[in-house]
């Protein structure tokens, strides 16, 4: 007695060409569906305008945010050129120009992890300036978060404010009323192209060694540089 | 056609391709094997490459060449399905498919575990270049520059005891020394990969991972981490330089004196840096 043949009776060629297309479509859809939603979930690109051949950016670091979707979360803003506090952290700049970073810093002061990034380096004159005065180095107990652009060898420390200090701010946008420290230094930049920016110090609040949640989110305490 | 023919036809095939294969392997791809010559860890690391390709060509050749001609000798006739001849054992071929590749895999371990206990500056060879742990088996017998990469999320930095304890951003190696890289992370686990030079250790906190090199030629080599450590992994590169005896003399004076004031503030020397508060409170 024959076994059965199993070809007979089973799918057409058809068919199966059609199941194959149908499952590399669906997977194609998923794989972009990921991608696009990866690419809206970024926070907008601001544009910073540039004046005698500086461009000025001014950003305010703070504790916590204080609205949805992560109140409680630390993280950075930036002005926008109509003098407006806008949440994000990709900020466009010109290639090949000099950046004036003033950084308003409301947080408190919880020490670097590493106290090698307590001096400055890559801007320009070695020098920054916290509240006026020049800084060649800070203590590293004093600093709350960093400012660093790995690919240009951009680090400066962010000093932090008193854990007394009067009238803190706990929501943003913060005002200059309230307690911060001002840092201001310059830096120049490259060519055009995306350069990553990043917090240092594991300023989480409430995360295993403080890594987790805004360290890890582009908008608040990560961002880009994108350069034109 | 019986067995014994075919078996004989598909073996004469077989070492045929395998000759002109290895050939290939041989005078084409060897001079271009990964990771090159750039220290004796990456040369040591190429040769090994090279030998595992060179055996395993056959091999590999040897499944597709049996694969194929069966697919095109004994390839199902059309119309209903028959039952083939009944599979006996076969004493002869049992026995020798289990020696030769008893004998493959024994000549493998013999071959990898000489070059992990040979002393990273033997004249015989230069050890595996990955990181032994805090208490390696296998030392240099001089005085090797004492480099410790500290991982932290996403970036690495450079301590070098012998100087000062300077801490530096970028990395730069002396050509023809021996390069003693303690590997420590003051976060998550990472992972020291220098490409060219053939090192690879993984970066773990509270823990000290030593590797050994001697870089051969002046020129620059890529580092990266090798271990998923969170968002930036992927941008956690840079470029090391390896710099003549005079010129890395140089560099590291010029390093101590731009970093003396970070210097200052630094812990002292220690094999790990136990990172400190497990929660951050805010």
């Amino acid at each position: 007695m024959q076994p059965p043949n199993p070809r007979e009776g089973s799918i057409s060629r058809s068919a199966r060409i059609l199941c194959t297309l149908g499952g590399t479509l669906v997977v194609a859809a998923l794989v972009g569906w990921y991608v696009v939603g990866y690419a809206i979930s970024l926070p907008p690109t601001v544009p910073q305008a540039r004046a005698a051949g500086v461009t000025n950016i001014t950003v305010q670091t703070v504790a916590s945010y204080g609205h949805q979707p992560h109140p409680d979360w630390v993280s950075y803003l930036v002005k926008n050129t109509q003098g407006q506090w806008v949440h994000s952290t990709i900020w466009q700049v010109p290639a090949h120009s000099i950046v004036r970073l003033t950084v308003y810093q409301y947080d408190g002061n919880s020490g670097l992890r590493n106290p090698f990034l307590g001096q400055p380096r890559g801007i320009v004159g070695g020098t920054m300036t916290v509240n006026g005065k020049p800084y060649h180095v800070l203590n590293p107990d004093d600093a709350s978060h960093t400012f660093t652009i790995p690919d240009y060898g951009v680090s400066v420390p962010l000093k932090g404010v008193a854990d007394d200090a009067p009238n803190q701010c706990a929501v943003t946008p913060c005002t200059m009323q309230q307690a911060h420290n001002t840092i201001v230094f310059e830096f120049r930049t490259g060519k055009p192209g995306w350069h990553r920016w990043q917090c240092f110090v594991p300023c989480a609040a409430g995360w295993l060694y403080g890594f987790g949640g805004p360290m890890q989110t582009v908008g608040w305490m990560d961002g880009f540089l994108k350069v034109v | 056609m019986d067995d014994r023919a075919h078996l004989v036809r598909a073996a004469a095939i077989w070492v045929a391709l395998a000759i002109v294969a290895d050939l290939i392997v041989g005078f084409l791809v060897a001079p271009h094997m990964p990771p090159g010559n750039f220290s004796n860890t990456a040369s040591d690391q190429t040769h090994i490459n090279n030998v595992l390709a060179l055996i395993m060509t056959p091999i590999g050749v040897g499944v597709i060449t049996f694969l194929v001609y069966a697919l095109v000798r004994f390839r199902q006739p059309p119309g209903p399905l028959q039952d083939g001849p009944p599979v006996r054992g076969h004493r002869n071929l049992q026995v020798g498919w289990v020696g030769v590749t008893a004998s493959i895999v024994i000549v493998l371990a013999v071959l990898g575990t000489i070059e992990l206990v040979q002393a990273p500056d033997s004249s015989a060879g230069a050890g595996a270049g990955g990181g032994q742990g805090p208490s390696p088996i296998s030392r240099p017998s001089g005085n090797p520059l004492v480099v410790q990469v500290i991982a932290q999320q996403w970036q690495f930095t450079y301590r070098f005891p012998q100087y000062g304890g300077v801490e530096t951003f970028s990395l730069a190696l002396p050509v023809g020394r021996t390069v003693e890289f303690n590997v420590t992370s003051i976060d998550v686990i990472h992972s020291f990969w220098a490409y060219q030079l053939g090192v690879k250790a993984d970066a773990v906190p509270g823990a000290n991972n030593i590797a050994y090199t001697t870089p051969k030629k002046v020129g620059l080599f890529q580092i990266r981490c090798a271990e998923l450590c969170g968002l930036w992994h992927g941008w956690m590169a840079a470029k090391g330089h390896v710099l003549s005896r005079a010129g890395w003399a140089r560099w590291i004076a010029h390093e101590r004196i731009a970093n003396a004031p970070a210097t200052h503030y630094l812990p002292p020397y220690a094999k790990v840096y136990y990172p400190a508060p497990l929660e951050r409170g805010g």
